[in-house]
């Protein structure tokens, strides 16, 4: 039984909680992040590895570019690399409605300032001569790449503590009451933490905690469905993706290809997610149609993770509507890792300063309108949904 | 393949018909009954490499267990040579395709 | 269509083939899978086709190893026998397969999972060299294949199996270069009490060691594996005696082997609950003595589930099929299960005896030397996981795998798994259970991709 008093309570020690508790205390700002299991235990830490821009919502664009900037300076910054490789990534294009897919979207990524070079048939050939003839065209970001998830929120969370941050494992949130303008906080081991200011990066189950705050969202629980290889040679150097997302790989030097592609089963309230044996099948079918090497390689582990998925495919980034002193960051649909780092300077700016130098105008909780359910949804947040 | 010798030595069951092999396409010689991995072994003395670099590799198990067995055929598809019983043609690669 | 789906039983050892008999004696038509060509399991795995030795091959258990396979010979028209055939990954009521590079799946209502053991290892430098082989594999290659693993070869570790299968290859016409226990003498002389319960069995221990002496095989008890030299293959075993001594012999082979360990990833993803077993140092899936899981329709029977032996593994099957039949509502003779479970505790005692006699080498699985690797599908040595212990804070084994790589491999942690934990606990300061148990991942054993592409239904 300890009670600690702090500036910012944060929930939740994925990347979104461990950057933002690294960003507070490089600022100085006394901090207190309260993680249910181990640091990285959930999505942040089983997550595919892709490190990528090319492909995301625009609303996201300029945090995926501010992530970049921090994935390249890692080692400077934390002391380690992660395993981060710019290693490009490749965006496939089955058909021709898919080519001119990325057509489109490249020149929405250069509004951006983001670099997308669209390769055609002939040239896609010559250049990955190891791709099927299922491919007619390609789009590659050379400034995306890779990362290995099992490093970062540790990494992220030492460098925390170094910086004077009070990083702990083994608490689970139980409690969250209001004292006058600050939160009270009390985990389940009995320990309470009060503060004035209070960060929901509690991942899948942020919405749980805005919901307490009387600003539930229609969040889902998605399992992304991923596999792995046996070491094989080494040849896919970039980060590879095919429009409609179906199926993706990668693979790392030591020679493990990485390929996920539909969703497992998630069980947010008891914790579980499971790979899903069918679906594993299918992507591996999927996978081989596209790279026909991989037929002569065994799978040798399956596995999925628990992700908030929001409606119209974007995460909540930004102040509470109802509560000041709450920020959210959570609900990161499916593609929350590359962007983590950033998301952990944003808050701080926005806990520090009242304001982040990234837009996150689109970001808002009350885009939803108060409804936790996607079939009461306002048109204006599906309308963004692909 | 006989200047090679075998790791593996045959002390029994000697009278079983001769199957032809090839490994990494030189022609050998096995008995039918053989596994992969015997037959590799009683002709050279390894199946594998490992995968980064520390050395050749020869089964470990051989009850289908440790997984450190597992060879290519010429049309590439996977064996774990420790489980899988060789056939007359069998063309076994103990290296993956060169990328 | 609506009928109940029959039960599968994996594995068809001595486990999977009383559960099968017991099962069909009942009425019932079981589905029994099982990756080997023929049924026999570990111990009286059958010879392919073709060889000539027969029963003799299985020594003092010929007569056992017989009636297994007439049992289960017996059985085969009335069961639906699927050999070759892998189970890769289990879900609730589905369990997914490959045959000949086929995948396939099937559903199922109640389950016994008899899927044995295998060969338990403390890593020795140079253990990954070409001639280095698990004792229970040395075996195997001697009564499945007719073949010794080496000219000479040297067998170092522990347990009963360590005497037997020296004196199994001394007497196919092998040479053993020498036996190296790391048990003193005096632990093994403390358990006599308890040995003595084993009658016949430890009769015949005694005759294995005689006979080894008897020829002049060199035998040293007490000791502690140093190196295992060579290169492109093995060349010599050194060790260094308990005075203090080195000791070193030349042999082109070397068996390694401490004790065995249970196969019981299926159990895992079936959602049973692991225990720690302290007197063999080793995770296992918890069931009652009946063979009952806290899941619903899932039984374990045999060394998949507690390391017993053989006659444990025929007994163990027959009561996991009666705990099934009586959980369907079909009366089962009780007079029957209660001599079963009698002869059964009788078992249990004489293995923790032996357990205690041969105990597994705790410390000197924690004291393996930095640079030697742990992990051999991975290539993790036991400093990189220290260095996870210690700088990356990895306090639980699942976590040092997530940072280390450590049991990441095509084996899934199978091999070095039980030292991993030593290691790390030892790094650590913490007891060994308290690291807890590596968590099965399907495949439970690697899945070819030209087998997810070719499904049994296309
Ligand atoms: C299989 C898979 C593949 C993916 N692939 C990619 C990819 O390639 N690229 C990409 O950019 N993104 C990918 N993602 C998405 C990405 O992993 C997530 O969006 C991101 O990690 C979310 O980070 P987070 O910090 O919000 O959530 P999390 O990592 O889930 O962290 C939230 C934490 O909050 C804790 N918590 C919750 N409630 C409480 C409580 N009451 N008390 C204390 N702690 C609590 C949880 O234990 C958890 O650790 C993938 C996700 C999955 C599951
Ligand atoms: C290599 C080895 C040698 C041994 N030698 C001796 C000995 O000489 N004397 C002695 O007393 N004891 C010996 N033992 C111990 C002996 O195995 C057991 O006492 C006994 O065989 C246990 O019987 P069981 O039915 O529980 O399992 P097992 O006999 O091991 O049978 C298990 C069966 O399950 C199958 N199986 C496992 N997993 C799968 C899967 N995923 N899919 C499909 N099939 C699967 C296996 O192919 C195997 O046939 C040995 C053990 C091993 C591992
Ligand atoms: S030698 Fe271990 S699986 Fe073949």
């Amino acid at each position: 039984m300890s009670t600690t008093t702090t500036d910012v309570a944060i929930i939740g020690g994925g990347g979104a909680g461990c950057a933002t508790a690294l960003h507070l205390a490089w600022r100085k700002a006394r901090c207190v992040l309260l993680e249910r299991g181990f640091v990285g235990g959930q999505a942040s830490g089983v997550n595919y590895g892709g490190v990528r821009q090319q492909g995301r919502d625009p609303a996201e664009l300029p945090i995926a570019r501010r992530a970049r900037e921090i994935w390249g300076r890692l080692p400077e910054l934390i002391g380690t690399d992660c395993e981060f490789s710019v290693s490009g990534h490749l965006k496939l294009a089955r058909d021709h409605a898919e080519e001119a897919e990325l057509v489109a979207y490249a020149e929405t990524a250069r509004e951006y300032g983001i670099e997308l070079r669209v390769i055609g048939r002939n040239a896609i050939r010559a250049e990955y001569p190891w791709l099927s003839d299922q491919v007619v065209a390609g789009s590659f970001c050379a400034d995306d790449g890779q990362a290995n998830p099992r490093l970062l929120c540790p990494a992220l969370a030492r460098a925390a503590r170094r910086a004077g941050a009070d990083i702990r494992e083994n608490a689970r949130v139980s409690d969250i009451a209001r004292d006058g303008d600050g939160f009270v906080i009390r985990t389940a081991d009995g320990n309470e933490v009060r503060s004035s200011i209070l960060v929901n990066a509690a991942g899948a189950w942020g919405g749980e905690i805005s919901a307490r705050f009387g600003e539930p969202v229609p969040i889902e629980t998605i399992a992304p469905n991923m596999a792995v290889t046996e070491p094989i040679p080494y040849f896919i150097k970039p980060n590879l993706g095919v429009c409609g997302g179906n199926v993706y790989c990668r693979q790392i030097p030591r020679g493990n290809v990485i390929l996920g592609g539909g969703r497992g089963e998630a069980d947010a309230v008891a914790m579980r997610a499971r790979a899903l044996p069918e679906i594993t099948l299918a992507a591996l079918r999927r996978a081989v149609a596209l790279v026909p090497r991989l037929a002569s390689a065994t799978i040798i582990r399956t596995w999925t993770g628990i992700e908030g998925y929001l409606p119209d495919d974007i995460p909540v980034v930004g102040p509470s509507r109802t509560t000041p002193g709450l920020f959210h960051a959570f609900g990161f649909s499916g593609h929350g890792f590359a962007i983590g780092p950033a998301i952990g300077a944003i808050m701080s700016e926005l806990v520090l300063d009242g304001r982040s130098t990234t837009p996150i105008g689109a970001l808002t909780i009350d885009r939803f309108g108060g409804c936790d359910k996607v079939g009461e949804l306002p048109d204006r947040a599906r309308s963004r949904n692909h | 393949m006989s200047a090679t010798p075998a790791q593996f030595r045959r002390v029994a069951e000697t009278a079983r018909p001769r199957v032809a092999i090839t490994i990494d396409g030189a022609p050998a010689s096995a008995l039918a009954g053989d596994t992969v991995l015997t037959a590799l072994l009683v002709n050279g003395r390894r199946v594998r490499h490992s995968d980064f670099g520390d050395g050749p590799r020869a089964g470990f198990c051989l009850m289908g267990a440790c997984q450190d067995c597992w060879v290519w055929t010429e049309a590439g598809e996977r064996l774990r040579a420790c489980t899988t019983y060789v056939a007359d043609g069998l063309a076994i690669r103990t290296t993956p395709e060169a990328p | 269509m609506s009928a109940a789906p029959p039960p599968v039983i994996v594995g068809a050892g001595p486990a999977g083939v009383r559960a099968a008999s017991v099962l069909v004696a009942a009425g019932l038509r079981p589905i029994v899978i099982d990756e080997a060509p023929a049924s026999g399991g570990q111990i009286y795995r059958r010879a392919p086709a073709g060889f000539m030795r027969g029963a003799a091959v299985y020594g003092s258990e010929a007569a056992k190893a017989t009636a297994i396979h007439r049992t289960f010979d017996s059985l085969v028209d009335r069961i639906d026998y699927r050999p070759q055939t892998t189970v890769w990954n289990l879900r609730p009521g589905r369990l997914y397969t490959v045959r000949d590079g086929v995948c396939d799946e099937l559903t199922f209502g109640d389950i016994v999972l008899a899927t044995g053991a295998m060969d338990r290892i403390v890593p020795i430098p140079g253990w990954t060299i070409p001639g280095v082989y698990a004792l229970g594999g040395a075996q195997i290659s001697l009564k499945a294949q007719g073949c010794v693993v080496g000219a000479r070869t040297a067998f170092v570790g522990t347990g009963p199996l360590l005497w037997l299968v020296a004196y199994q290859y001394l007497k196919a016409g092998g040479t053993v270069a020498a036996v190296v226990d790391t048990t003193p003498f005096a632990t093994k002389a403390r358990q006599l009490f308890g040995l003595l319960r084993g009658g016949k069995t430890f009769i015949n221990g005694l005759r294995y060691v005689a006979t080894l002496r008897l020829k002049g095989v060199r035998i040293t008890e007490g000791a502690i594996p140093v190196t295992i030299v060579g290169s492109t293959h093995v060349t010599a075993l050194r060790w260094r005696e308990a005075s203090g001594r080195e000791g070193s012999v030349d042999c082109d082979a070397v068996a390694i082997g401490f004790g065995l360990k249970p196969e019981s990833q299926l159990a895992d993803l079936a959602g049973v609950a692991m225990r720690w077993n302290d007197g063999q140092r080793v995770w296992e899936a918890a069931r009652d003595r009946d063979g009952r899981t806290a899941v619903e329709g899932v039984y374990l029977a045999g060394d998949g589930s507690a390391i017993a032996g053989a006659d444990a593994a025929e007994i163990d099957g027959a009561l996991a099929a009666y705990a099934l039949l009586a959980d369907r509502r079909v009366t089962v003779p009780e007079a029957a299960v209660a001599e079963l479970r009698t002869r059964r505790a009788r078992l249990t005692r004489f293995r923790e005896a032996l357990d205690a006699a041969f105990p597994f080498p705790a410390a000197l699985a924690a004291a393996t030397a930095d640079d030697t690797l742990v992990c051999r599908c991975e290539a993790v040595n036991a400093g990189e996981l220290r260095a996870a212990a210690r700088d990356l804070d990895a306090r639980e084994v699942n976590r040092a795998k997530a940072f280390s790589r450590v049991g990441m491999g095509r084996c899934q942690g199978r091999v070095c798994g039980p030292v991993a934990v030593e290691i790390l606990a030892a790094a650590l300061g913490m007891p060994t259970q308290a690291l807890g148990a590596l968590r099965a991942q399907p495949p439970i054993k690697p899945l070819p991709m030209t087998a997810a592409v070719r499904l049994a239904a296309e």
